[in-house]
């Protein structure tokens, strides 16, 4: 998934300009690799890491309104290095972009930004935790000697629409993979990969028809790193769900071209205690399709998880969740039923 | 029956083949320059619209500093934190040796849709931008077809053609720009389309709406309707050619359309025919004017460009593309063309009564009641030109009073002429003299038109060469006046400036700071200059108008000077009041001359100045010196100072500069008088070749009684010389009245200065030369033929004579 960002990101809104950009290969030139035992040191972890391709701070939450309407709302901040360096003034190879999302059951509203690194229009600072790009930020209230993380402000706007949001977690980080080193192919590409996916959120979301207020629960990602994905690899779906009993599960389908899906789950218990689950444990079947943006998108998904007796089936809050922006992409919220209920958030890229 | 009634009719070609020359000849030179001025003018205006809609500028609005200077780079930072979307530019003129760029550099990430530059691949272009190369070190530097940079510094930046650069730019990444440039501040901030009414009040910044882009359309209208006048009068000029042709050949198939008719062709299906065989004609011939146009057209386009940069300072492109529009319309300028050229002898031969003898006479005998319907129109068509030049206002109405005067010259013409020979014949010359002034009075009719085709072109040449000898000696004086300093001395930082002072004390007689503000005047841009109170401005400063007291008044801080054109243009005088600044106006003390500069200008007091632009370093010095020391405080400078040479030039060097700017902006101008003078010439020679066969009847009498063959000839070529003489007087006037009209009206309208008329009869000899070589030139080829006509053609005459 992440080569697919870095790609994207040069697609930069300007279709023009970047008309038949050759991109950037999947090599690592000069970039840092991730690195297995993995050694997070926080807060810095929280920061960037220049010398590594790409990054992201990626925030989806699932909310109800106090109109009684379920709504989703996604806050990403992504960083791509065309150099494994930071630049000084105009002259930075670190160049960010943020998305922001906004779903209602009827419609979806999306916004992009772009900015380049150093000159202070977007970044991500460690500590005092704050990441930005223009009027966006994501801003870390956390008390002293709390993880950073642990509470955020949010906020976004577009075109129709602005959110503004608290989130405080009742949990710890949850490290993916192999304590934070996520493989992504059979042939080893991988990432460095924790989320934060405890949170509790209350604000304001302000549509056309005017503000509303709204609760619910937020997941973090974080991840980064330089060559993730094979070539061969066209694009993922990844869920995130959580369990009426407090438990959550991360888990994502890598789509091959030849027709084999790599797959990866973590089961997390809700004191935070995280299960990997290697390539094969989960099974995502496409069950229903819809015509999303002239695409062919399967909207609707079976999830089984054998080793935890996870059988379930997701529908979205609205079949229409697209992300219009540069490289664009389906992102928004969903229910399952099945052998559990519960909400979730489903991310589905590579669909041309 | 058409078929018939052409085999019939093109026969005569066959046996005519010089006139069909002639008439082809006249038509693609007539479409040649007419389509040739066309094409000049469409690559000019695309390269303005280009202009203009660089980064969007035509459609956005910007943010610039207080004083229309820099934005710094933590202010546009700031307002993108605030949510507002700007987006920045960097741009400023690179210099490359003698060669200069117009820089673009611009945020991919944040510009907004409507300013992003299209990127379309030229025809070198390869149609692809690499983004990691545009946006990392060296960057990628997008240029315009034709870019040619020489000698690239190591580490500079890839070039990438791309088709909608504008010539004389590049468009970069903003780092590239700010590392060319050597700055890091915007130069400006575009504002997205909505955003103007999220700025917080408090930015300290200017918010100008979108710049139109007819500012140097409208600057530069005045020189595109010369060409366009230039090149009608061309047109015009080819047209009298093909209607002499045309008439002619009727003429001379008079006896064949009678036979034609007699045999039972119906009118309708001669006129079919002529009228078909005048299209394939026009088509053919308009083909190769176009050609010829494009030639004429791409050999100028170097020239244009020049003209175009010195006097507007737009960049124009030195190269032609070709475009289907332009050559549709140049084929239909043709066809239209032939079609009037050609109404006139349609009509006479639809008017030809069947049953009366085919007699061969000139083409048009000219009667005492035709003079004076003529005399009558030309007359008519004068008073028009007053009554425009009385009633109209602006550009269009100084061109259409141009127009109306050169059309009423040129009807007058024959009738003046006419009259003139017949005065001149009633002195006692003899009976030869007698003979051939008598002849030339009777060829008036026929050589009418080419006649006015040459006095037109040589009142135009007149005109053009009074209005830029004029401008010239004036502009030189103007010069004189204003570059009263020896040296002049640009530094690079407040720090230079300082060292430049510190070693001018004690070598400078004095040290006069050269600074300005861009700013607007009335809404257009303008610069606001301050100066010290100084002797060199009393003495030498070229006032047009001033109050008694102007000088104290400045120095006080009362008063500010404005330079002519914006006057003229704001229609002020002297008291009015001037406003230099927001909430500051002063009233205008002195209105002084201001030649070649296309924007508005104030000057006010040095310290009066500084208050209102603050921000504005002063790195700019007039240095006074005594003469023999130029040399010395030149070399001081550059060696002491270290300042690099071309920031330290004498008054001289300036001086040649402006002047060489000046010559180079009339350059096109002198290339179209002599192409209109060649057409000009050109038609008097096809007239006098028609002309030739046709008077046999006249020359066999004069033959016969005892006068040579080669007499004959001399006179002939006298005759032309006579002629070309007398147009030549009467263009001397005509060219006046247009250099006059040139210099009050239409400089006036279209720069906002005036221009004192200077006469120059050393250059009218020159081409009083010029127009009898012309026409000796145009006479040598049928006298010639006379010389060596053989008798019987001569004796012919009388066998024939019916």
């Amino acid at each position: 998934m992440i080569a697919r960002w870095s790609f994207a990101f040069l697609m930069l809104g300007q279709a023009a300009v970047a008309q038949g950009f050759a991109g950037l290969g999947t090599d690592a030139e000069g970039f840092s690799i991730p690195t297995r035992p993995t050694q997070f040191d926080f807060p810095a972890d929280h920061g960037p890491h220049p010398t590594y391709r790409i990054e992201w701070w990626y925030l989806t939450a699932t909310l109800t309104g106090d109109d009684g309407a379920e709504y989703g709302v996604q806050w990403t901040l992504f960083r791509s290095a065309l150099a494994p360096e930071t630049g000084a003034g105009w002259q930075s190879p670190q160049l960010w972009m943020g998305h922001a999302g906004l779903t209602t059951a009827d419609r979806h509203f999306s916004a992009e930004r772009l900015a380049r690194g150093a000159i202070g229009q977007a970044g991500v600072t460690a500590a005092p935790f704050e990441a930005w790009i223009d009027n966006w930020h994501m801003t870390s209230r956390a008390p002293a000697g709390a993880d950073a993380l642990s509470a955020l402000d949010l906020f976004a706007d577009g075109d129709g629409f602005s959110y503004d949001l608290t989130l405080t977690a009742d949990g710890p980080l949850v490290f993916q993979g192999d304590a934070g080193y996520s493989v992504k192919s059979a042939e080893g590409q991988a990432s460095y990969y924790y989320s934060q996916p405890f949170y509790e959120v209350a604000g304001t979301l302000t549509l056309p028809e005017g503000p509303v207020a709204v609760t619910g629960t937020a997941w973090l990602d974080r991840e980064w790193s330089s060559q993730p994905l094979s070539e061969t690899q066209d694009g993922w779906d990844w869920f995130s769900l959580q369990f009426a009993d407090g438990s959550r599960m991360m888990g994502f389908g890598l789509r091959d071209r030849s027709g084999d899906t790599y797959t990866a789950a973590t089961w997390i218990t809700p004191d935070g205690t995280a299960t990997p689950y290697p390539d094969g444990a989960l099974r995502l079947t496409p069950l229903g399709w819809a015509e999303v943006a002239g695409r062919r998108v399967s909207v609707e998904w079976r999830l089984e998880l054998p080793a935890r007796g996870v059988d379930i089936t997701t529908v979205p809050l609205n079949p229409q969740s697209w992300m219009d922006v540069s490289v664009s992409y389906w992102e928004g919220p969903i229910r399952f039923s099945g052998t559990h209920e519960g909400r979730g958030y489903l991310e589905m890229t590579g669909y041309e | 029956m058409i078929r018939h009634a052409l085999s019939g009719l093109i026969a005569h070609w066959r046996r005519h083949p010089g006139q069909l020359a002639t008439l082809m000849t006249g038509l693609a030179l007539a479409t040649a320059l007419w389509s040739g001025v066309q094409a000049i003018n469409a690559e000019a205006r695309s390269a303005y619209d280009r202009a203009a809609a660089t980064l969007g500028q035509d459609q956005l609005a910007r943010l610039t500093g207080a004083a229309g200077g820099a934005v710094e780079a933590e202010t546009y930072v700031a307002l993108r934190r605030a949510g507002v979307e700007v987006s920045p530019v960097i741009t400023g003129v690179l210099r490359l040796g003698d060669q200069r760029l117009r820089i673009w550099g611009y945020d991919p990430l944040t510009i907004p849709q409507a300013a992003a530059p299209r990127v379309t691949p030229g025809d070198e272009g390869q149609g692809q931008i690499d983004l990691a190369a545009f946006l990392t070190e060296p960057g990628l530097l997008l240029v315009a077809e034709g870019t040619v940079l020489n000698d690239l510094p190591p580490g500079f930046p890839g070039l990438q053609v791309s088709g909608d650069v504008p010539p004389g730019s590049a468009f970069t990444d903003i780092a590239t720009a700010g590392r060319l440039l050597q700055t890091s501040d915007p130069t400006y901030l575009l504002v997205a389309p909505d955003h103007s009414g999220m700025l917080p009040g408090d930015t300290g910044l200017r918010l100008e709406p979108p710049r139109s882009g007819d500012d140097i359309g409208r600057l530069t209208d005045s020189f595109h309707l010369n060409l366009t006048a230039f090149g009608l009068l061309a047109f015009a000029v080819g047209l009298f050619i093909v209607h002499g042709a045309i008439g002619l050949a009727t003429e001379q198939r008079r006896t064949g359309i009678r036979t034609l008719r007699a045999l039972g062709v119906p009118l309708r299906a001669v006129l079919g025919a002529l009228a078909l065989e005048l299209a394939v004609i026009a088509v053919l011939a308009g083909a190769a004017g176009l050609i010829l146009g494009y030639l004429i057209a791409g050999l100028l386009m170097p020239g244009v460009a020049g003209t175009l940069q010195g006097l507007y300072g737009a960049d124009v492109p030195g190269t032609l593309r070709f475009s289907p529009e332009w050559a549709a319309l140049a084929g239909g300028m043709t066809l239209a063309g032939a079609a009037m050229a050609g109404a006139q002898a349609f009509a006479r031969i639809a008017a030809m009564p069947l049953l009366q003898p085919a007699q061969p006479r000139a083409w048009a005998v000219a009667s005492g009641r035709g003079m004076a319907r003529q005399g009558l129109a030309a007359l008519a068509l004068g008073l028009v030109a007053l009554a425009i030049l009385g009633l109209g206002d602006g550009l269009v109405a100084g061109f259409a009073f141009l127009a109306a005067l050169l059309l009423a010259s040129a009807i007058a013409l024959p009738v003046v002429l006419s009259w003139l020979l017949g005065r001149i014949s009633r002195l006692s010359w003899g009976v030869r003299a007698e003979w051939m002034l008598a002849d030339a009075r009777q060829q008036m009719p026929s050589l009418s038109l080419a006649l006015m085709a040459l006095l037109l072109a040589l009142a135009a040449n007149i005109g053009v060469s009074t209005m830029v000898g004029s401008f010239r000696v004036t502009f030189i004086g103007w010069l004189d006046q204003r570059l009263a300093a020896e040296i002049y001395v640009t530094t690079a930082s407040p720090a230079e400036a300082e060292a430049t002072r510190r070693y001018l004390e004690g070598r400078a007689e004095t040290i006069l700071p050269n600074v300005w503000a861009e700013t607007d005047l009335f809404g257009r841009p303008a610069d606001i200059y301050g100066i010290v109170d100084h002797p060199t401005y009393r003495d030498h400063w070229p006032l047009l108008s001033a109050t008694p007291d102007v000088w104290d008044a400045v120095a006080r801080g009362t008063g500010a000077l404005v330079n002519e054109q914006t006057a003229r243009r704001e229609t002020m005088s002297l008291g009015d009041p001037l406003p230099i600044a927001p909430d500051v106006a002063l009233p205008v003390v002195g209105i002084y001359s201001d030649y070649g500069n296309p924007n508005g200008q104030a000057i006010i007091a040095l310290d009066l100045f500084r208050a209102l632009y603050p921000e504005v370093e002063i790195l700019r010095f007039g240095l006074r010196v005594p003469p023999e020391q130029v040399d010395a405080v030149t070399a001081g400078l550059r060696e002491e100072v270290g300042l690099p040479a071309d920031a330290v030039v004498n008054q001289a060097q300036v001086k040649a500069f402006s002047i060489g700017v000046f010559e180079r902006t009339f350059q096109i101008t002198g290339a179209l008088n002599v192409l209109t003078l060649a057409v000009a010439g050109f038609a008097i020679w096809t007239s006098l070749l028609t002309l030739a066969n046709m008077r046999l009847p006249q020359v066999a009498p004069v033959w016969a009684q005892g006068m040579t063959r080669r007499v004959l000839a001399r006179m002939e070529l006298g005759r032309a010389v006579l002629l070309a003489g007398l147009t030549f007087l009467l263009s001397v006037p005509v060219g006046l009245a247009l250099a006059w009209a040139l210099l009050a009206v239409v400089n006036v309208e279209a720069f906002g200065w005036r221009l004192p008329m200077r006469l120059f009869p050393g250059d009218w000899l020159g081409l009083l030369a010029l127009a009898l070589v012309a026409a000796l030139i145009a006479a040598a080829f049928p006298a010639r033929r006379l010389a060596r006509l053989g008798p019987d053609r001569l004796l012919r005459v009388f066998a024939n004579d019916r």
